[in-house]
């Protein structure tokens, strides 16, 4: 488990409140996160931790309430513009592209640094190569940081679903992002594989400074990973602070109903 | 200790490896002495680069304090510059001393206390982790050098360096005429009588020893082989297995460092086949199990197929069994016969050869256990010269080789270049060979009980020599025993007609001193399940596919095909095995049942299993067992199961005269 | 038994007993083939990316068409014309982004298929307006085809290649391998790539759905143009010009609605194979056949694969 560090908030959510039709997702939550520390969101199912992210990435907007990036309010603002901002996200259903190869869906998480243009890239020479041959190299370096040099070309669509999600992470990398959004990165996983994912999500926030949000069901994956937790249910927030505290508050353990994975 | 005077090492002279290297980086300094695969990219390094690479950490470890007679540590998977870190120490005198990196921390351990090691090279951090989680252990421990950075960064440790750090300041160092001279002489110094590696073998009973091999004596046997399979500079091997076996120090780094070939790194265990079939090397080692799990892949692969290529290969195949052996050992074949074979050359075998990565290899041995008669023939009629080979440790390797057009799958080969051999009176294999070892280390009364008076090395193996030279062994001396009713129990020998077949991937054997031989199996996932897909059989997990009644079925029938095979056997008839059940776990090295080399450990199981094995005993229907298992990272859990337990019914042994062993 | 020697054999014979028509029979299918490839491209290219089967994609067709010709006959030179037309078709993409795709994003695929319906009725509507409905004929030479033929003595005979077909040929190939290239090589090709096969992964990697949706109706319409061009210099330029469309839906069939290779092979495999039923099994028949042909091939087709020659098998793990 990473120390709490002191530092600027880089996120904050501000009494975001979003509602579908009748029904209400998110109640008027409000938290912040930190520059570099690992966040939890944990909840019940349907507490409104998927749709949280979904706010924060753009996918959704909220109806009322603020969300501040670095300081600045953001209005609206769409998913791939949430992308260009430093923004990566996974998902809960794997969001990869099936027919692609590990490697290339890895490469697509580089399309926003791609900067050659059109004319250069069609030519496929000068520049636009040597630009290729660094994205590459980065892309490798990925594959090298998650273990995943033996599927390399193999289509993503055919993998085990604890693959995938790895697959996925390191799409997310690709991107360098200064805010990484993950969605349930363990589920499906056995014991071994959750270790590596947590060791991997670890390394990323030492070594590449990443700050990371993450949705999680494993209280022991939780406790291991998290600086500071928000505990949602039925849309509200209703604990905030450090795993320890948080595990031992009252409200916190009638929500789950003793439960603890 | 009473070894035997040394044969005089050939050729030029040169007596440890370090001064091998130099000649090397000499004669063919531009030639490619190591691959490996990083980044998806490979890289190669010439034998005058490896030189100098090797020469600056050197002096970069002597700075460090390491000197002759130390004890250096290798620790990691097979990475050019752990190989160079082995030939460095050896430049200063120091004994490389390489560990098996998949080792649990308590045997890595005891290993490195009781070799006293005061340096360690370690691959990465997961190496690191491992050591400093032991380093309390270790007395002697001055320093640990990682290869890879990667997630060390914030470690403060005092004892950890990189190698790129300990390179670089010899490098700097080395360019003082006087300190590069005075590198030098140590090298010259180097003699080959000294120590120049220690191996610890992993014991089939008892902890491991670590046997001690002389510089002279590893090359005047690579020297041998070298020649017998006329291995040059042109040629080139995939270093995959272990750097802690005997084979992977013997095959590729001695028989590299004598012959000037290049050995490639793969980039990691996982694509070890992918990174075969890129390199293409012309010579090869696998043991049995690795060509089994090849055969067993291509099969699942062809099932997949259209049905034009299934007949194609069926076809090819069946032409291949009549004629290829025939053709690989040079025997008259009819024209029409070898016109067939080459269209199945061009049509099936080569594109086969070419997607298992075996297109350019010349000579492929396999040794390590026995190889049954149809999987060896598969390959050989192919056109793959894959050869047997039988060796220890203590031999540094090759005891006994097949030469090419001499080759069966039944027996090991006659003795290798310059090795005695004989048998003794219990039966016993013992040898004296050029590059056999010195010792074990600091367990002087272990290295007594090894050898016979006369300076011959015991086996521990029970075998006899066939009527054309070849040495055929039947089982580990200790472990033929007999049955209550006196018949011959030969364990091993039970348990590898069982793992010829496919879906079995282990199994054990036990009946000393019983009425019945019983035997406890493990299913082999990948056929058993492959079978499963196709026959709509549903499992969640591998104890609940072992388990299922059909599977039961599956095996019930082979093992009943093994009785048979015994019952035709007059010496073997009566231990023929009456009650098997399918383990629900499947055995591992990680929880003490295999060796690292992965055989199994007898004794151990039985205890850890005794109650399956007392439920096979009693005529229980359904016996159940509670073991400890034990995670990667040394992490204890529980593992509940049951098991089915299948009565077979005997076959009657051949009639008339039917050989009791004494 | 005549039947059957009049199916199976007597068409053969014809055939070699006059191989320089068969020449000739398979060149007009060749180019009618290459030309059914590049409208059945357009549609690819849209439901690739978008996921849309575009109704409007023969209109589009007409109507750009149209609008060259409509200029031209406005005074303006033909060339000059040629590039406007490539501006209108720009807009027309910008257009249908904003104004039907956008606001039916996250709309079921009917939904958008109807609004290519109306798409259709709006363009059908504008070209009247703006145009006239009068037929209009091709400024073939204006644009510098090339016309006549090229006769060729071979085979005993001679087979007579119009130029135009020839310069046809040639372009549309050009076409059909540039956008093969685009597609496959570069970062927009590869996004538009991730765009057919993810929306939501798409969309985290940063690509702007829209952007990408403007280049694929762009992409589309300069491939209408050329359509247009070359099916408008064969006939006139019509409202009756879209029914060509219609004979893109069989080699969509053949080919999978995905794959750009599928278009071209699908194209020529219908084109080759309309024309020589048409000339040497249409008289059993009492001629024609080719208006239902091009669909019975397809059908057959169907049988044994349902995603067509190349459409992508679906990659799922259970």
């Amino acid at each position: 488990m990473s120390g709490a560090r002191p530092g600027e908030i880089f996120l904050s959510v501000e009494g975001v409140s979003l509602s579908f039709g009748g029904v209400k997702a998110i109640r008027d939550v409000s938290f912040d996160i930190a520059k570099g520390e690992i966040r939890a969101i944990i909840g019940p199912n349907g507490a409104g931790k998927t749709s949280m992210l979904n706010v924060i990435n753009g996918f959704y907007h909220p109806q009322r309430g603020r969300i501040a990036f670095r300081g600045q309010t953001r209005h609206a603002m769409k998913p791939h513009e949430a992308a260009a901002h430093g923004i990566a996200r996974t998902f809960q259903n794997v969001a990869l592209f099936k027919g692609m190869s590990t490697l290339d869906n890895i490469m697509a998480g580089r399309t926003l640094r791609m900067r050659r243009g059109l004319f250069w890239q069609a030519l496929r020479h000068g520049p636009a190569l040597s630009e290729e041959i660094e994205h590459r190299r980065f892309c490798e370096g990925i594959v090298d940081f998650l273990e995943i040099e033996a599927i390399r070309k193999t289509p993503v669509g055919s993998l085990p679903y604890g693959l995938q999600k790895r697959v996925e992470l390191g799409r997310a990398l690709a991107m360098e992002p200064d805010l990484l959004l993950l969605d349930e990165p363990m589920a499906g996983m056995n014991l071994e594989e959750k270790e590596d994912m947590c060791r991997f999500i670890l390394d990323v926030n030492h070594q590449f400074g990443a700050t990371i949000a993450l949705i999680e069901h494993d209280m022991g994956v939780v406790m291991d990973l998290a600086d500071r937790v928000v505990v949602m249910e039925y849309g509200r927030k209703i604990a905030d602070g450090t795993p320890d505290a948080v595990k031992r508050d009252q409200t916190v353990i009638d929500a789950y109903l003793g439960v603890a994975h | 200790m009473a070894l035997p005077p040394q044969r005089a090492s050939s050729g030029a002279g040169e007596d440890t490896f370090a001064k091998l290297l130099r000649r090397h980086a000499l004669l063919r300094g531009s030639r490619p002495a190591f691959r490996h695969k990083d980044l998806g990219v490979w890289r190669s390094w010439s034998w005058g680069e490896v030189y100098a690479q090797t020469r600056a950490l050197a002096q970069g470890l002597a700075t460090l304090g390491l000197s002759h007679g130390d004890r250096i540590a290798i620790v990691g998977a097979n990475k050019p510059r752990l190989y160079w870190s082995m030939t460095a120490g050896q430049m200063l005198g120091a004994v490389p001393l390489p560990v098996y990196a998949d080792a649990v921390a308590d045997e890595m351990a005891y290993v490195l206390g009781h070799a006293e090691v005061s340096l360690i090279v370690a691959q990465d951090q997961e190496q690191v982790d491992k050591i400093l989680s032991i380093a309390g252990r270790l007395p002697n421990l001055t320093r640990i050098l990682y290869d890879e950075a990667r997630g060390l960064a914030d470690y403060r440790d005092a004892r950890l360096g990189s190698l790129d750090a300990a390179i670089e300041a010899g490098q700097t160092a080395l360019s003082d005429p006087v300190v590069a001279a005075a590198l030098d002489a140590t090298i010259d110094a180097g003699k080959g009588a000294d120590p120049s590696v220690i191996l610890y073998t992993s014991g089939t009973t008892g902890r491991s020893k670590g046997v001690v091999l002389s510089g002279e004596r590893c090359i005047a046997a690579a020297r041998d082989t070298v020649a017998f399979d006329r291995l040059t500079d042109r040629d080139e091997a995939l270093a995959y297995l272990p750097l802690a076996w005997v084979g992977d120090h013997y095959l590729n780094y001695a028989q590299g460092f004598v012959a000037g070939f290049c050995m490639a790194c793969p980039e990691s265990a996982d694509t070890a086949p992918d990174d075969l079939r890129e390199i293409g090397p012309t010579f090869h080692f696998a043991p049995p199990r690795v060509f089994e799990a090849l055969l067993t892949r291509v099969m699942i692969r062809m099932e997949d197929a259209g049905a034009l290529k299934r007949a194609m290969f069926r076809h090819f195949l069946g032409v291949a069994k009549q004629w290829g052996e025939k053709i690989g050992n040079r025997e008259p074949v009819p024209l029409l016969a070898r016109a067939h074979y080459a269209l199945g050359e061009a049509l099936v075998y080569g594109p086969l050869k070419n997607v298992l990565g075996f297109s350019n290899i010349r000579v492929a041995y396999t040794a390590g256990e026995a190889i049954g008669a149809d999987l060896f023939a598969f390959y050989r009629s192919l056109g793959l010269n894959l050869k047997q080979l039988y060796g220890q440790t203590e031999a540094f390797l090759y005891v006994t080789a097949q030469a090419d057009g001499a080759v069966r799958s039944d027996a090991v080969g006659p003795p290798a270049p310059h090795v005695e051999l004989r048998i003794a009176e219990d039966g016993e294999v013992q040898f004296k060979s050029p590059g056999m070892f010195l010792g074990y280390y600091r367990e002087p009364e272990k290295t007594a009980e090894a050898l016979t008076a006369d300076g011959f090395v015991k086996t521990g193996d029970a075998g006899y020599i066939e009527p054309d030279g070849q040495l055929k062994i039947v089982d580990r001396a200790n472990d033929v025993g007999k049955l209550a009713s006196g018949q011959l129990f030969a364990p091993k020998y039970i348990e590898n007609k069982l793992k010829f077949f496919p879906n079995i991937k282990e199994a054990v054997a036990i009946g000393q001193g019983r009425d019945h031989v019983v035997a406890m199996l493990n299913i082999e996932l990948a056929s058993v399940g492959n079978w499963a897909e196709r026959n709509n059989v549903s499992y969640g997990s591998y104890q609940e596919l072992a388990g299922h009644p059909l599977v039961y079925a599956m095996i019930e029938a082979h093992v009943d095909e093994v009785n048979r095979a015994l019952a035709g056997d007059p010496v073997m008839a009566g231990a023929q095995i009456k009650r098997f059940l399918i383990l629900p776990k499947e055995l591992e090295a990680d929880d003490g049942e295999l060796t690292r080399t992965q055989k199994v450990r007898r004794s151990f199981i039985a205890e850890r299993y005794s109650s399956l094995v007392a439920g096979l005993h009693d005529g229980s229907a359904m016996a159940s067992v509670s073991t400890e298992i034990t995670y990667e990272d040394g992490r204890k859990g529980v593992l509940n199961g049951s098991a089915r337990i299948v009565e077979m019914t005997l076959h009657p042994a051949p009639s008339p005269r039917r050989e009791r062993a004494a | 038994m005549s039947l059957l020697y009049q199916l199976f054999v007597d068409p053969f014979v014809q055939m070699a007993g006059a191989p320089d028509l068969l020449v000739q029979t398979i060149w007009e299918g060749f180019v009618g083939g290459v030309l059914y490839a590049l409208i059945a491209l357009g549609f690819v290219l849209i439901f690739k990316a978008s996921g849309v089967f575009n109704f409007a994609q023969g209109i589009m067709m007409v109507f750009a068409a149209l609008t060259l010709v409509g200029l031209h006959e406005k005074g303006v030179p033909a060339y000059l014309a040629l590039i406007a037309t490539i501006g209108v078709m720009y807009v027309l993409a910008l257009g249908v982004e904003r104004l039907v795709l956008r606001p039916l994003v996250n709309q079921p695929d009917i939904i958008l298929f109807m609004a290519t319906f109306g798409l259709t009725y709006f363009l059908i509507g504008l070209g009247e307006l703006v145009f006239g409905g009068n037929p209009k004929t091709m400024i073939t030479g204006e644009l510098y085809l090339p016309s006549g033929s090229l006769d060729l003595k071979m085979l005993g005979g001679t087979v007579s290649l119009q130029k135009i077909d020839i310069a046809a040929a040639i372009i549309a190939l050009a076409m059909v391998a540039g956008l093969g290239l685009f597609f496959q090589k570069t970062r927009i090709g590869r996004a538009l790539r991730a765009v057919a096969d993810d929306h939501q992964a798409a969309l985290s990697v940063g690509i702007s759905l829209n952007q990408i949706w403007v280049v694929v109706w762009f992409a589309a319409g300069i491939v209408a143009l050329a359509t247009g061009i070359f099916w408008g210099a064969r006939s006139d330029v019509s409202f009756a010009l879209q029914i060509v469309a219609l004979k893109a839906l069989p080699v969509l069939i053949l080919g999978g609605l995905t794959s750009i290779p599928g278009a071209i092979v699908g194209g020529l495999i219908i084109g080759i194979g309309e024309k020589l039923g048409e000339f040497y099994w249409g008289p059993i028949f009492g001629g024609g056949i080719d208006s239902w042909l091009a669909y019975f091939i397809a059908l057959a087709f169907l049988l044994f694969r349902p995603q067509g020659l190349f459409g992508e098998r679906i990659i799922e793990r259970i």
